[in-house]
Formats: structure tokens, C-alpha cells, sequence
């Protein structure tokens, strides 16, 4: 397969008529945006603002970030199998706008959502205070069951996205990235010495505000299933879920998951990288067993010699990460782990909800408990009330004054699994 | 300026006198005595030494009601800006009364402390999450090593400085995990260990693997018919509109309702928990908290009867630390209540 993400370098975001690109500038329509979005009939109404870098701005409570970009070459526009036709993903030229993030909030349907802060404090602990943040407010109508509300909200992100993007459609690119990976006997036979490499990414799949999906098909159905690297780079996979902000796989940090950016970026140099195996983190023990032998056998056919698992959410999927990790080892397959942990606000409890001797390279990613202290904001766009029922806050920790103590389970991407963010933990 | 410091030594290292002595009662002198002294040289200008606490190890660890009181008598007195105990090397019931120092002062009134053990000294385990117990040799042949690293932390210690790392200090890991910046972000650094592992170079796992406790599980009970059964969950079940507005990820607390005269849940409860789909749960609380099915059995004479007040918190992210005092807390109103057993259910 043969992908070109083509970097348009967006500088600023306006308001405008016509939608494009000039100079670095973004236009976009907010009314057009409305138009497209309220033409689902479970859509009541749609807002739309502008946060960028720096600005005492705070976004909350955030379901989802996408990145806006076009096909411009080859098959397969917006998120094929949810909101367009179903067609092979990971070939072609793609104009991404670089910089630019679709952030999704609205009316809460569970407690998972979080909290972007544009700057200061809070912009150190998410990963999309760097991004200019083109900010959907959806409100579905009244009476849609859960699962529908949940629906209408992640679909019309996604479109948000898509629609957003065809303003690149013309645009010049700047750096662009090419991806390219034969089958894995040609790069074999190209790279017969290099260590073969596969990356698990563990997939929450646990019902309603819960679930990832694979070109539509929710993680949940699915065994566990070896991608191309370049269809989920390509848009194969988006959130569905709102696990918690922290560590939940943004669609952003799908369409660029560091973990497969930072294993192709060695591939041919260090590494075979031979692929991505998408396993969903089931809540049955049962399920457990079959997805983590399924995963290890799907390594083990592909002979690789090194995996790295990223996980998705804490608790009983730790789990999953150490039975998969168990697996492998005892395979003689080399393994690092990806994980955050729940050691408390003081950092004293013990990191993991399972444990296993065969886990010797572990990256952490953070504490989710860790807790942050957020100063006033200027302007909320969204709801500042909503920190007291979502995960990683509670009743009275958004003060008076408008700033807020809040735990990083809040915070969007702070103690991001696939390695997206910067965060560690150290042992004091 | 210069702080203050209260320093706590044994009979021995107190120079009252060996093993035959170690059933002292504390007293308190002003002057510096024994390793109080060096350390007060090696603080200079910093810090002085402005009492020494000279207490027996065996009084210490058997009557230690009159020891804790006789310390927090003369730190209040005193009023220590940070206390000094030991170095206890690998002397066991020293260590264990620094260790108890280091409860007293640090836990309790807040106040700093240092001390100094051997990796082996039992008084380690009860002692490093506390205060800072600085790593020793076995015996006190490394008295001067051991003041010197103890008075170099002590300066950071009083002036708010953040410590480095243990092993760079000369401290034991208190066991605390610290969020920081890493220089690059958590997948690159999956790759480079990946890559060092595959070169067998050496790598230091980010996460050592956690040590569970185990709980030996409690005896049958012998009559489940004449049983009072109590209903924990830490699904997050609480009565609509959440009145003691317990968190929907890592609680901070625990709740506990009133059942008497419901056959049900339904209607009254929903979940708060943030961490599974909660349509079905919402729809019957019941499928997490079971009342209609302990009723049932309590009606068929199965069991005895349901305890008048069930018991929720939330078990997504929630640490182990506040768990195990959930869980004592919990246990213990069960228990004074008469309860025989209790189902606890989780998500």
C-alpha cells in the first residue's frame, strides 16, 4: 500500500463565505457547517467556535477530536463504512489539514467526556492545547434513546471533519508523508535481517460510550483482526467511545497513532514492521481468553520476533494488556507494554488492576489520578459545570472563580495509551 | 535563617547505657547527644540541633502509649521544623522506634522526618512511605557516610527543595508515583526499549510489576437460612439525582442506603459508574446490586434476611489506597452490625 498524507500548515483559523485555504489562513463557514450537520433529522441544533493555542479558552466536556482532511487521489473520502460508502483504505493522496482539530461537545449521555485547556496550566496536560480547534456543539433532539443520542453525536464529528476538509481540497501541500509497505513477504525479502515487528492496539469494546470502530463495524463483534498500518493512518478506525478523556483513543490519535508513526518511522532501518492487529478489550472472562489467544496466535503466524500492545482504559482491561504480554513471552516473542495506571491522587497505591512477572518493559504514561489545578478561564465554550459529574472530577471541585482541581482522567490525551502524549511516571 | 531541628537517638547512641539500659523512659535533653552532634556540625549555619530525645528501645516498642505521648509532648514544645531519628542501621527494635517516630511526627503533627536504616531493618517497611529513611551499612561503622547523606537531604528537606531521585540521593523509593514530562512522548519510548531489547542492551521497564496482598478468604457459613446477608457493590449504583454526589471514576467515597421494605432497586437507583454502558444497569439497578434476587431467597428461606442498608462506591480508577480503607470502613459497620457475609458485586 501506498499513502501520501500531503501537510497543508495551518497557521489560523477565521470565520468567512468561502471556504479554503490561502496563505496558511483556514476559512471556514460556520453556517455551512450547521446546514450540513442539521440534515440529520436526531440533530436539533449546532453551534460553532474557534479555540486556538494560547487563548484562556477551556472546552468541556470534549467527546471527540478529528483531524479534517480530503482524499484527493485514490478511493475513499471521510470515514468510509460510517459516513460514506464502504471502500479499501491505505492508498492514495490525502490532504490533511495540519494543525487544525475537529473537537466534538454537547449535552453529556455519560461521564466520560473531558476537558481541553487552549493555555497555561492546563495546556501542558493535553496534547490538543497545540491544535486549532474548530469546537462542534451538537444538541440531538429530545426523546433519543442512549445509544442514539451516542450515535448522532459521534456521526456528526465525523462529518464535521470530512466537510471541514474539502477546504484543502486546492490547497498547497508543505511536508508530506509517504507510507509506503509491501505485503510482508516482499518487505521481508527486502529486509531479511531486521527484527519483525507487529503492533497490538487494544480497543475498548464494552457497549454504549464504550466501543471503538473498524471501517464501521463496532470492536466489540469483531476476533481480533490484523490492519494495514496505512488503513488506520487512512481513517479505518474512529472513537466511539468516551472512556476515560485521559487514555480514550481520540479519532485524531487514530488517524495518527503515534505508535504506528513511530514504528514505521524505523521500519526498514531497525525494524520489520509487519503490521497492526486491532483487539478489542471485552468485559467476559471468556471473551478475555479468546481475544488475547487469538492475538498472540495472530504474532505468533506472523512469526515476529517483537511486539509492542498499546491498551485503551484502565481497570479489568489491564488485564487483557498482561494476559496478551504473557502470551507472548512465553512464546519468545519480546514485548512492551503501553499503559497509564490508577495509583491515587498521592501516587502511593499500586499502579495496575492485575499483575503478571513476564511484563519487564512497561512505558507509563502517567497517573490518571494525578491531580491538576486549572485557573479561570476566560471563556467556556461548553458547559464549566460539567467537570462535577465527569470522570476525574466531583461535586465542588470547579470553585467560584471559575477555576477547577480536577484529576488527569478529565484531561484529553494527557496519559494517552498509544504513547501519543509525553508523560511518565517516576518512582520517588 | 536557621531552622530547628529535634533529634531522636536509643539508649545506646544516647550514651545512657547498652542492652541493660534499653528499657528507659524517654527524657529530652537540650544539648546535642551522640549523632545529634555531628549532625548539627555537618548543618552549620543551616540548621541546629535543639533537643535530643534519648528513649530505650524496649520502652519504646512496650509501652509505646507513654512513648507516643512523651513525643508529641516535646515536639509541640520544641516545635521542630524537621526531626532527626537515628540512624537505626540494622538494629531491629531501633529501627521499628524510628520507624514509630516517623508515624507519630510525620503522619500525625505533619512535621518532617529523616532517618537512617539498613535495606534489612523491619522498621524499613512501616517507615519509608512517612518519612525519608536514608539507605546505611548494616552497623554503625557508617555513622559518618550515613550523617552526611542524612544532613544533605535534611537542607533540601527544610528549604522546600525537591529531592532527586532515590537511587541518586542515597534515599529508599518512598513508593510514591510521580506524573512528570518526559523529553519524548510514550511511544517513541516503546520503540527505543523495544529496540534495546532486541540488541540486549539494558532498559529500565517503566512500570515494575505491582506485589499484590492476598486475603485468606473467610470461613463457610454454616446455616444460610438463619444468615444476615448485606449487598456491596462497587457498580455505582445510588439513589436517583446521586445525594452524596460519590464520583463516577476513582472515588473518593464510599455510600450506604436504605433498603428495608424494597424488593427492588428499580425505579429509585441508577448508576453513576462512568467506566461501562449503563442503559441496562439504569434500566435495573438490580443487575448490579442483586435485591430482587436476595429477596427472593430470603423469602424461600435460603437466606436469613438482607441487612437493612446496602453498601456502593464506584470501582473504575479507584485506587487501591482508598479501597482497602472503603473496605475496612465497610467491613467494619457490617460487622458491628451483626452482619454475617456480605455479596459484593463489581462491574
Amino acid at each position: 500500500m501506498n499513502l501520501e498524507l500531503r501537510k497543508i500548515e495551518i497557521k489560523d483559523v477565521v470565520f468567512g463565505e468561502v471556504p479554503g485555504v490561502k496563505d496558511g489562513v483556514l476559512t471556514v463557514c460556520k453556517q455551512d457547517i450547521i446546514d450540513e450537520l442539521m440534515e440529520d433529522v436526531n440533530v436539533k441544533s449546532i453551534k460553532v467556535d474557534i479555540a486556538k493555542p494560547g487563548e484562556k479558552t477551556r472546552i468541556i466536556p470534549v467527546k471527540d477530536v478529528i483531524q479534517p482532511r480530503i482524499k484527493v487521489e485514490g478511493k475513499g473520502n471521510g470515514f468510509p463504512g460510517v459516513t460514506s460508502e464502504m471502500v479499501q483504505l491505505g492508498s492514495g493522496k490525502v490532504n490533511v489539514l495540519d494543525g487544525v482539530a475537529v473537537v466534538t461537545i454537547g449535552d453529556i449521555v455519560g461521564f466520560q467526556e473531558g476537558v481541553i485547556d487552549m493555555w497555561g496550566e492546563g495546556a501542558k496536560w493535553t496534547p490538543f492545547s497545540k491544535t486549532l480547534n474548530i469546537v462542534v456543539d451538537i444538541e440531538p433532539v429530545e426523546g433519543l434513546d442512549p445509544h442514539t443520542h451516542e450515535a448522532t453525536v459521534r456521526v456528526a464529528g465525523l462529518k464535521a471533519a470530512e466537510f471541514i476538509g474539502k477546504a484543502g481540497k486546492e490547497a498547497e501541500a508543505g511536508v508530506v508523508d509517504k507510507y509506503e509497505m509491501d505485503d510482508i513477504f516482499t518487505e521481508t525479502s527486502k529486509y531479511p535481517d531486521l527484527p519483525k515487528v507487529a503492533y497490538v492496539e487494544m480497543l475498548i469494546s464494552q457497549g454504549l460510550l464504550h466501543d471503538g470502530y473498524i471501517y464501521g463495524v463496532n470492536s466489540g463483534k469483531i476476533l481480533p483482526t490484523l490492519i494495514h498500518p496505512n488503513e488506520e493512518l487512512d481513517g479505518a478506525v474512529i472513537s466511539g467511545n468516551c472512556v476515560a478523556a485521559c487514555d480514550k483513543i481520540t479519532t485524531y490519535q487514530h488517524q495518527n497513532n503515534s505508535a504506528i508513526l513511530d514504528l514505521y518511522n524505523r521500519h526498514g532501518k531497525d525494524i520489520n514492521f509487519v503490521g497492526v492487529i486491532l483487539t478489542p478489550e471485552l468485559t467476559t472472562l471468556e471473551g478475555k481468553f479468546r481475544t488475547c489467544d487469538y492475538t498472540a496466535k495472530l504474532c505468533r503466524t506472523l512469526g515476529v520476533d517483537g511486539v509492542v500492545v498499546s491498551e485503551e482504559g484502565y481497570g479489568n482491561p489491564d488485564s487483557d494488556l498482561l494476559m496478551i504480554c504473557k502470551r507472548l513471552e512465553d512464546s519468545g516473542i519480546k514485548t512492551v507494554l503501553i499503559t497509564d495506571e490508577c495509583s491515587g491522587w498521592d501516587g502511593m497505591s499500586q499502579p495496575l488492576a492485575d499483575t503478571t512477572p513476564e511484563a519487564v518493559a512497561v512505558i507509563s504514561t502517567g497517573n490518571v489520578s494525578h491531580v491538576v489545578e486549572l485557573e479561570p478561564a476566560d471563556r467556556v465554550i461548553g458547559s464549566a459545570e460539567a467537570i462535577a459529574t465527569l470522570a476525574g472530577g466531583w461535586e465542588g471541585c470547579l470553585k467560584e472563580d471559575g477555576s477547577m482541581v480536577c484529576e488527569l482522567n478529565a484531561v484529553i490525551g494527557a496519559t494517552s495509551e498509544i504513547g501519543y502524549h509525553n508523560l511518565t511516571v517516576e518512582l520517588y | 535563617m536557621s531552622y530547628k531541628v529535634l533529634y531522636y537517638v536509643n539508649q545506646f547512641f544516647g550514651q545512657v547505657g547498652g542492652e541493660d539500659k534499653a528499657g528507659m523512659a524517654p527524657v529530652i535533653k537540650d544539648e546535642k547527644v551522640g549523632p545529634a552532634l555531628g549532625f548539627d556540625q555537618l548543618m552549620g549555619e543551616d540548621a541546629e540541633v535543639v533537643g535530643t530525645i534519648i528513649c530505650g528501645d524496649n520502652f519504646f516498642n512496650e509501652n509505646n502509649e507513654e512513648a507516643v505521648k512523651f513525643i508529641i509532648d516535646a515536639v509541640s514544645e520544641k516545635n521542630p521544623d524537621l526531626v532527626v531519628a537515628g540512624p537505626a542501621f540494622n538494629a531491629g527494635r531501633y529501627g521499628m522506634a524510628c520507624a514509630g517516630v516517623a508515624k507519630i511526627v510525620a503522619d500525625e503533627l505533619k512535621i518532617p522526618v529523616i532517618t537512617g536504616m539498613y535495606e534489612e531493618n523491619p522498621g524499613l517497611e512501616t517507615s519509608r512511605a512517612k518519612a525519608i529513611v536514608v539507605e546505611t551499612t548494616d552497623s554503625a561503622a557508617g555513622m559518618k557516610k550515613a550523617l552526611a547523606t542524612m544532613s544533605d537531604l535534611a537542607r533540601k528537606m527544610l528549604k522546600g527543595e525537591k529531592l532527586g531521585y532515590p537511587e541518586d540521593e542515597g534515599y529508599f523509593a518512598q513508593g510514591k508515583r510521580l506524573t512528570v514530562f518526559s523529553d519524548k512522548r510514550g511511544s517513541e519510548r516503546a520503540v527505543e526499549m523495544l529496540l534495546a531489547r532486541f540488541k540486549g542492551e539494558e532498559f529500565k521497564s517503566e512500570l515494575p510489576m505491582p506485589v499484590f496482598d492476598r486475603v485468606a478468604p473467610a470461613a463457610a457459613i454454616k446455616d444460610l437460612s438463619k444468615a444476615k446477608i448485606a449487598l456491596v457493590t462497587s457498580g455505582g449504583i445510588v439513589p436517583n439525582g446521586n445525594p452524596d454526589r460519590i464520583q463516577s471514576a476513582s472515588a473518593q467515597k464510599w455510600g450506604k442506603y436504605n433498603i428495608a421494605g424494597k424488593d427492588s432497586l428499580e425505579g429509585e437507583f441508577y448508576t453513576i459508574h462512568g467506566g461501562y454502558d449503563p442503559v441496562y444497569a439504569n434500566e435495573l439497578p438490580d443487575r448490579v446490586a442483586p435485591l430482587d434476587m436476595m429477596r427472593k431467597f430470603q423469602k424461600e428461606g435460603l437466606i436469613g434476611e438482607v441487612y437493612e442498608y446496602f453498601y456502593t462506591t464506584t470501582g473504575t480508577g479507584t485506587s487501591v489506597g482508598n479501597s482497602i480503607t472503603f473496605g475496612s470502613e465497610i467491613g467494619k459497620e457490617l460487622k458491628e452490625a451483626g452482619v454475617d457475609a456480605a455479596i459484593l458485586t463489581s462491574t
